[in-house]
């Protein structure tokens, strides 16, 4: 069973239904078709619906934008899922919707409703809705119509005049719906997804299911059924239980809680290492990260996911959890073959633990891709480098994109240790092994030898952007 | 035909014309109410429609077994090409498109057969269930194969003027090139989806996303083998089109149809995205060669163009795409003595299709290739090699293809846009800028367009109108035009209001149907406004001029003096409401309904001289583009735009103003991150929207300026404006040439860079690695 709300409707879903995900139990069962399918894999965002949750502080409900064409209904449980069909207040338009009216910012007005949604979700944050805001919070969100310049001065202008609307009136009645459904002890189930809160439960479930699946965001795993046809397995989810929702910060560094979503560890960890800032901006889109885990991305083990090269440059530890005990494994043993790792069967990724670099490492993290925002890298390339005396007394890289799984380049740690970092000779020896390292392959992407090059110049910016003395500019202006 | 209105336009306070109304859908677009096809509530007895296709890319099929199909779990019907009514070949001009797989395999990813079940996804998986086994041969994959191999849907066309070889034999200077020119998947965020439901006996109605209702109506009719008069198509609204809804829309209406006459039951077929990529048109891949003849002084004397349009396996609109690509190989200059070749060639790819600009970005992109080579080789600036040989007085007026050029306006906005956007300082700027750094680049370029509008097929510029007024004054309004978000339909209302002195809540523009307005031409061609807007204008005035007689019987004044103004009727110092006007028409007997029609006037070519005036007049424009280039991967960034585009008088500045961004956007995404990719078989592996990246709305540069030219059209085109879909595209050409600038910066500006289109990332770096390598 789960409950959620549906808008302000209370639903209740005792039995299976027949649609697997959100956007389809919207369209087909509930007749709401403002949610328009533009591609049914999370990258057009025509499908954006908004989740509203309990708050961290449980104050007051916290908003979030997701594609609902990935996501599974049983993910709804203990939520409040808004529609675009919901947002006018009688015959009132949103502010959000009146003005993309105002501004001209629908033109074939397919994608549209998935902006409005977008748009609403920044409404109700506390961010200022300035342009790199904007950006992120409408970076899942295509349109092919207006080349988004109506749409973005009508986010800024909504969102820099912020009133209350019926969903802040209402905030104080909708939380208590929400926590009224928190306090049963039900365990959330429907369509054989399975949502435990607590460890022992995920195992029992995992010992009960022989051929389940984990499944965290969904965002990968819905394809296989959105593209692909299969019918999905049962799926137990990690995203509720407790212990793989818990972020630590102490001395020894960072621990996140594999089934935190990657927008809600963003902020932690472009804090801890600002130079993944960019990096975690240009990871899918928002509405991807809304949902998508640092957990899944590991435990996908994808030779392309941008997270696996910051978890090997800055030597992590994946701590796999089976309901009674944890262990530790160093991410740069864990990935052992195309989308293989260590986590043996019945376990499951519970954190993952960055260790405190020293204060005097560097680190820098790159991402190449055709377009800047929700594309996959060509190649992603993260290094770090901590020097005494201008001399490299460690260095550690990691990179996807350039062999079958996320690796890292010995060769370069061990021979580039003891050398003066400002020497060109430095540089070139870099460059050289970098050159020579790797085996990529052609695919849609990108070329083996445009990879190739990417990798000895990726280290070039590292070198030239971690001298004492600022040589070149290194970057086209896009994150700040 | 009847004298229309002329300048200056008599627009009272309450006209909406020539205002920024807003979108006619807006509200309901933004409240998720606005109804596409696949929102149409269910009919009782919906099923849905899928598609099997090939997965070799030549050859032939040898055998076919669908019992697994047919078992598949809630399978009602499964089709192959015998089982087809009536025409099998539903091609939209030439034929060589049938409408399922007929022995012959033309592409990968071809449908073969058609699946109807209960659910979509039952459909979705029964199609892939079929056993299917294919004799294969070697396909044709590029047009250097299928020159060599002789292979064309459609024979080569040709034209030029003057003494080409001589001149080249004499001129001070020569060069020559090759530019291939990249493809585009249109990706409208609504992907192909047709309804079709039964009527009485072999009648049918169908719900279509299509840009061109009339030829679903007849392509249904032939496939179903009833006349036309059988068959109702309706199309309210797009989620998108841009070309790619003009002629590929019809087959899966027709299979749909099809369907719905086996089984008498309401058929859906909506194609999922990865489908839709692999079985519809794209715009033509073109490879171009060109040789030029010009003096030291950066003056071109002559050109040798030829075009190649990879147009895949069938002619579809490849001729007149083909045609468009060589009107445009000159943009808006003077190339002297010119010969240009266009060649159609056939491969084994889908047959590519019409896109925002119909062949005209892939030709016009040579021109500005061509200034970049002479600017380059001269030493001069690429915008002083620009200005110097744009048509004008000076230079002469006549193109390749021996058209007038009526309206001298380049030299004007080009000289506007250069100061406003202070060309000459940024120039300098970035000169110092790119001396002190090693690795970013910046590089800046201005370029116009000059496109041609009308159809180059004659005949398609014609359009219809229909117009109702009812008893409580309330106008509907029907015409040819489809809406896919152009704002169409906004500007048909506009005008109509504005005719009938009204304002725009009283007026109501209809679904697009094929009972109300007949023979329609394809909305296409950036003509929909030019023509339909113009068809509307003489139906309101067929009934304003029996309105102005009723009321000029009944005040006693002169027919010619009534006004239509602030919802009023008005002559001689009487006046009545219009709803009164109305009312005491229908009580008079006087009809309230009218038809109106209109044909461009002046429009002929020649194909066997190669000459004439296949364009009723030029829109115009131009656009300053600067970029950052990181020449260690390549990635760069679009800092600032300044446009200056030239629609005549604007009926609708902020939808004339939306279709300029959003076509400099989508020609931006044509040329840089839009990728289209086949593997060595001819598979298609940027097939969704993970593999292919349009623009996004980081890709918006903040510095983006827009204005109006504000300069009425020279022809009597509706209150003289111009069209305004496919110009804009091409101004995007800024964008490819700054990222050259920028380039060539980093080999002293002595060298253009050799660049293919889209410029990915990769495609950059291999060209600075290309100067890099030579300086």
């Amino acid at each position: 069973m789960i409950k959620f709300l549906l808008n302000n409707e209370l639903v209740t879903l005792e039995e299976s239904v027949a649609e697997v995900s959100v956007q389809q139990y919207l369209r087909e069962q509930k007749a709401l078709k403002g949610s328009k399918e533009g591609c049914a894999a999370g990258d057009c965002g025509a499908c954006t619906v908004v989740l509203g949750e309990i708050s961290p502080s449980q104050a007051g409900i916290s908003y979030r934008s997701v594609n609902s064409c990935i996501t599974l209904m049983a993910a709804l449980h203990g939520k409040q899922l808004i529609t675009v069909e919901h947002l006018s207040d009688g015959k009132s338009l949103h502010p959000v919707q009146q003005a993309l009216v105002d501004h001209h910012g629908s033109q074939c007005g397919f994608c549209t409703p998935g902006f409005v949604m977008s748009m609403f979700a920044l409404y109700h944050s506390d961010k200022t809705a300035d342009r790199e805001t904007v950006n992120t919070a409408l970076s899942g969100n295509l349109c092919r119509c207006t080349g988004y310049r109506p749409i973005i001065a009508a986010t800024m202008e909504s969102c820099a005049h912020r009133t209350e609307d019926k969903f802040s009136a209402l905030e104080a009645v909708t939380l208590e719906q929400l926590k009224d459904i928190a306090r049963e002890q039900t365990l959330p189930a429907l369509n054989n997804v399975y949502l435990p809160e607590t460890r022992e439960a995920m195992a029992l479930l995992l010992s009960e299911h022989a051929d389940a699946r984990l499944v965290a965001g969904s965002t990968d795993l819905s394809l296989e059924y959105t593209q692909q046809l299969k019918p999905l397995p049962t799926l137990i989810s990690t995203s509720r239980v407790k212990e793989c929702r818990e972020l630590t910060l102490d001395r020894n560094g960072i621990t996140v809680g594999a089934a935190l979503p990657l927008n809600d560890i963003a902020a932690v960890l472009s804090q801890q290492f600002p130079a993944l800032h960019e990096l975690i901006e240009r990871f899918a889109s928002l509405p991807i990260r809304n949902q998508a885990t640092l957990g899944g991305n590991v435990a996908n083990a994808s030779p392309i996911g941008d997270m696996p090269p910051v978890l090997l440059a800055l030597n992590a530890n994946v701590i796999i959890d089976n309901g009674s005990q944890y262990r530790h494994v160093a991410a740069r043993e864990f990935f052992t073959g195309y989308r293989q790792t260590l986590l043996a069967d019945k376990e499951w990724i519970s954190a993952i633990h960055f260790p405190a670099q020293q204060a005097d490492c560097q680190v820098k993290a790159y991402k190449v891709s055709k377009r800047h925002e929700d594309d996959i890298s060509a190649v992603c390339a993260v290094f770090t480098v901590t020097l005494q005396d201008g001399i490299v007394t460690r260095l550690t890289s990691g990179f996807g994109g350039v062999a079958a799984t996320p690796v890292s380049c010995k060769a370069l740690e061990q021979q580039l240790t003891g050398k003066l970092w400002q020497d060109q000779s430095t540089r070139q020896l870099g460059m050289q092994l970098l050159s020579e390292a790797f085996s990529p392959i052609d695919d849609v992407r990108a070329s083996a030898a445009y990879r190739k090059q990417l990798l000895a110049n990726l280290w070039q910016r590292f070198w030239f952007e971690t001298q004492s003395e600022l040589l070149a500019t290194t970057r086209v202006p896009t994150y700040a | 035909m009847r004298k229309l209105v002329e300048q200056p336009i008599n627009k009272a306070d309450t006209s909406p014309l020539l205002r920024s109304e807003k979108h006619e859908s807006a509200i309901r677009q933004v409240s998720g109410s606005a109804r596409y096809v696949d929102d149409i509530p269910a009919p009782d007895s919906l099923c849905y429609a899928s598609v099997g296709v090939t997965n070799v890319t030549s050859g032939q099929l040898e055998a076919l077994d669908l019992s697994s199909v047919w078992q598949s779990p809630g399978v009602i019907d499964v089709i192959t090409i015998d089982d087809i009514p009536g025409h099998t070949d539903i091609g939209a001009v030439f034929g060589g498109d049938p409408i399922l797989l007929d022995k012959e395999v033309k592409f990968h990813g071809q449908p073969v057969f058609a699946v109807l079940a209960e659910t979509e996804e039952q459909a979705r998986i029964a199609a892939t269930r079929a056993q299917m086994r294919f004799s294969q041969s070697e396909p044709l994959l590029t047009t250097e194969a299928a020159l060599a191999a002789d292979s064309k849907v459609r024979p080569t066309h040709e034209f030029g003027r003057g003494d080409v070889e001589a001149t080249f034999n004499h001129a001070p200077l020569t060069a020559s090139g090759h530019l291939s020119v990249g493809g585009q998947e249109h990706m409208y965020l609504e992907g192909q989806v047709s309804l079709a439901i039964p009527e009485e006996e072999d009648r049918m109605s169908i719900f279509t996303s299509s840009q061109h209702p009339s030829e679903v109506q007849k392509l249904v009719a032939e496939v179903l083998d009833v006349k036309l008069h059988r068959v109702a198509v309706d199309m309210r609204r797009m989620g998108g089109g841009f070309g790619g809804k003009e002629s590929q829309a019809a087959q899966w209406a027709c299979l749909a149809a099809v369907f719905a006459l086996r089984t008498r039951r309401a058929v859906k077929m909506r194609l999922p995205r990865m489908m839709d990529m692999q079985v519809t048109g794209k715009r033509h891949p073109f490879e171009n060669d060109y040789a030029i003849a010009f003096n030291e002084q950066g003056k071109m004397l002559g050109a040798k163009i030829t075009v190649s349009g990879n147009c895949g396996h069938s002619p579809d609109l490849s001729d007149a795409i083909v045609d468009r690509a060589m009107f445009h190989v000159d943009n808006a200059y003077q190339l002297g003595d010119t010969h240009v070749v266009g060649h159609r060639l056939k491969t084994n790819m889908v047959s590519h299709t019409a896109f925002r600009g119909f062949g005209g970005p892939q030709g016009l992109i040579v021109a500005e290739q061509m200034m970049d080579v002479v600017a380059r080789k001269t030493g001069l600036d690429p915008l002083t090699v620009r200005k110097l040989n744009l048509y004008g007085p000076q230079n002469g007026m006549t193109t390749p293809y021996g058209m007038p050029l009526e309206q001298d306006i380049l030299a004007d906005i080009i000289a506007k846009l250069e100061a406003d956007s202070e060309y000459w300082q940024r120039r300098e700027q970035i000169r110092a800028y790119n001396a002190q750094s090693p690795i970013i680049k910046k590089g800046l370029a201005l370029t116009p367009v000059k496109f041609g509008i009308s159809f180059t097929a004659k005949h398609l510029n014609q359009a219809g109108a229909l117009i109702h007024i009812y008893t409580d004054g309330s106008i509907q309004v029907n015409h040819g035009g489809t809406e896919m978000g152009q704002g169409l339909h906004t500007k048909i209302g506009q005008i109509v209001a504005h005719e009938f002195g009204v304002t725009l809540d009283n007026i109501e523009v209809t679904s697009t149907r094929t009972d109300k307005v007949p023979n329609t031409s394809p909305t296409a061609a950036s003509s929909g406004t030019d023509l339909n807007g113009k068809a509307a204008q003489n139906a309101c005035i067929t009934i304003k001029e029996r309105l102005a007689a009723l009321f000029s019987e009944e005040f006693n004044v002169t027919a010619d003096e009534v006004i239509f103004a602030n919802g009023h009727v008005m002559a001689g110092g009487h006046s009545l409401p219009f709803t009164q006007l109305i009312q005491n028409a229908y009580m008079a007997r006087i009809s309230l309904s009218a038809t109106g029609y209109y044909r461009t006037p002046k429009i002929f070519y020649d194909r066997d001289t190669g000459s004439g005036r296949p364009f009723f007049y030029f829109a115009n424009g131009a656009a300053g583009a600067e970029v950052s280039v990181d020449t260690l991967t390549g990635e760069y960034t679009l800092d600032k735009v300044d446009i200056l585009h030239d629609v005549g008088t604007s009926l609708n500045p902020a939808i004339d103003r939306g279709q300029i961004e959003g076509g400099f956007i989508q020609g931006m995404g044509w040329l840089t991150s839009e990728d289209l990719r086949w593997d060595d078989s001819g598979r298609l592996i940027s097939n969704n929207m993970a593999t292919y990246k349009i623009p996004a709305i980081g890709d918006t540069p903040d510095h983006f300026n827009v204005a109006l030219f504000d300069r009425p059209n020279a022809e009597d085109s509706i209150y003289h404006s111009k069209a305004v879909g496919e110009p804009p595209f091409m101004l995007a050409i800024s964008v490819w040439c700054a990222i050259k600038d920028a380039i060539a910066s980093v080999a002293d500006y002595q060298q253009d860079p050799a660049l293919p289109a889209p410029a990915t990332p990769e495609k950059v770096l291999m060209a600075i690695n290309a100067l890099r390598g030579e300086a």
